[in-house]
């Protein structure tokens, strides 16, 4: 049991950091990857291709003077991005990381919990990550900030729900809300995707909405609120902030690729013959590659297209996005039937 | 409809691939792709330097003779030239054996360039008579304080093992050019206060 609990312990440690530092690369990543897109060079000068910029960053943000303004209301203003970094970093406990590998004749196991209802636990910390943002602008006493947040909070919600909608009809397919139990459904190298194309697509482009990443960064609009919810932050809280962006775009992209493209699971992997342990480690780096592709594709699309209108957005949610999702469940419904899997 | 380039603008309804707006995105994402591979034009400055003209106007140097004898004799006309009023100067007279130094009898004992200020227009070196200040092409250095960016003599003249060629842009037409032009000012002056 001891063994079991420091196990967990290390497990949860090592998927903290691996998002830590994935998200301080991806902030490196991104602008190196705006400046490709560009014809540009990028960060370049600190350390060999600039690698070292993201602690550069690090550096700057700690020590950039703090201010919180003189109406801001104290409390509320630090537990706001407290809350955006803590929710960004909960997520990753119920994502399977990889198989299973043996250690000593025990198995252990590269998903820090199953947890049964899985994708509950996963829509009810994220819907708490408005909260972060909402506080923030609300706490900071400005009209920017203010307005940031509410356009943040009402995204949020209207994107939730096309995103639950979407995900009701890959839970009919595998029957089961537990994260580990669909990857493993895919393992025959038939991913979701091929199932449920409609649901993938929503799903992505809900996920855009709800990490507040471009085409749907209304929260933050620089041209038109200034900073948005964080105009009034500073410092290492403005740090948190972003991070917490990026953090969250590495577990969406995670998300995204345990539902719909077989998670860890890559093709013929069973006739490869590989012993157990290497299996997981190849199955970890397959889960990384994916996931990288992902946070590079969430990078192409925001140095590709530009945002939208607010309407437009409230419109494409409500009137695009919802009914679609819901005619994916009636479809996958009517497929189901026809293929006799319900009756 | 001079350039032919006028485009109407067109009402028309959207059809549904358009509607759909899926198409677009992905074209978008296709031609944002094409950039990946395309080389990037960036010059990398302090390593890489741009190919500049032999005649650019860049930082000064403040000429010696064959003699290696300052040249300039703080006549001032290149400060009254400058437009960015960026040089000013202190005259000294020339003692006894210094004559191997400075060529004429008065010369700068200071002379400062605000390199900040300079906007790099060449009027000193036009209005030089002793062809003392010439712009060569040499960048003005970045520094990190804006008192280093006023350069006195110690970096405006040139060193006498290290001469600074000026032949490009002294040449003969620009010496002649200068004294008609002289001679012209001359008799404008003259005749104005006749
Ligand atoms: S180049 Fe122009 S601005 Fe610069 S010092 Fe000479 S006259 Fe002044
Ligand atoms: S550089 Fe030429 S114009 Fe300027 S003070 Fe010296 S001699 Fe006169």
């Amino acid at each position: 049991m001891t063994g079991y609990i420091i196990y967990q312990i290390i497990l949860v440690v090592a998927i903290f950091t691996v998002s830590l530092v994935v998200a301080l690369y991806a902030t490196y990543g991104e602008r190196k990857i705006a400046a490709i897109l560009q014809d540009r060079v990028g960060p370049n000068r600190a350390g060999p291709f600039g690698i070292l910029q993201p602690f550069a960053d690090g550096i700057k943000m700690f020590t950039k003077e703090e201010i919180i303004p003189e109406t801001a209301n104290g409390w509320l203003f630090i537990i706001g991005p407290c809350i955006a970094m803590l929710t960004a970093c909960m997520t990753g406990v119920i994502i399977p990381w990889g198989g299973t590998f043996e250690l000593g004749g025990t198995v252990y196991s590269l998903q820090v919990t199953d947890i049964n209802i899985g994708i509950l636990y996963l829509f009810a910390v994220v819907s708490f990550g408005v909260y972060g943002i909402m506080i923030g602008g609300w706490a900071s006493n400005n009209k920017f900030s203010l307005l940031g947040a509410l356009r943040a909070s009402s995204q949020m919600i209207s994107y939730e729900i096309a995103m639950g909608m979407s995900i009701i009809a890959l839970v009919m397919m595998t029957g089961t809300l537990s994260l580990g139990e669909i990857v493993k459904q895919q393992d025959d190298g038939y991913c979701n995707f091929v199932y449920q194309p409609l649901g993938f697509l929503i799903f992505l482009i809900c996920a855009f909405a709800e990490t507040n990443r471009a085409p749907f960064d209304m929260a933050e609009c620089e041209t038109e609120l200034v900073g948005g919810y964080h105009t009034e932050y500073s410092s290492m809280k403005l740090g948190f902030y972003l991070f917490a962006e990026y953090i969250n775009m590495f577990i969406s992209s995670a998300v995204i690729v345990s539902f719909y493209f077989g998670g860890y699971n890559f093709p013929f992997q069973h006739e490869l013959g590989l012993s157990g342990n290497l299996l997981t480690v190849i199955q970890t780096i397959v889960f990384f590659g994916k996931i990288f592709f992902f946070i590079f594709f969430f990078m192409w699309i925001r140095w590709t297209i530009p945002r939208f209108r607010y309407d437009q957005l409230m419109k494409l949610g409500w009137k695009v996005l919802l009914p679609l999702s819901m005619a994916n469940i009636v479809i996958t419904g009517l497929v189901m039937w026809l293929t006799g899997k319900i009756n | 409809m001079l350039t032919n380039r006028s485009k109407v603008v067109s009402k028309k309804e959207m059809s549904l691939s358009e509607r759909l707006y899926l198409p677009a995105i992905a074209s978008g994402l296709s031609i944002t792709f094409k950039h990946i591979f395309k080389k990037v034009p960036t010059i990398r400055y302090p390593e890489q330097k741009r190919e500049i003209a032999s005649v650019y106007r860049g930082q000064h140097v403040l000429k010696r003779d064959e003699n290696g004898a300052e040249r300039c004799t703080a006549c001032g006309l290149c400060a009254v030239a400058c437009p960015a009023e960026a040089i000013t100067m202190d005259a000294a007279e020339r003692k006894k054996g210094e004559e191997g130094l400075y060529r004429e009898e008065k010369y700068a004992s200071v002379y400062e360039i605000n390199m900040l200020r300079c906007i790099f227009c060449g009027l000193c070196e036009e209005a030089c008579p002793k062809e003392a200040i010439f712009l060569t092409n040499r960048i003005v250095d970045t520094e990190y304080g804006r008192n280093s960016f006023i350069y006195g003599k110690d970096k405006l003249v040139e060193k006498i093992d290290a001469r600074i060629d000026v032949s490009e842009r002294q040449t003969e037409k620009t010496i002649e050019f200068k004294k008609i032009s002289l001679a012209i000012i001359i008799c404008l002056l003259l005749k104005l206060r006749i």
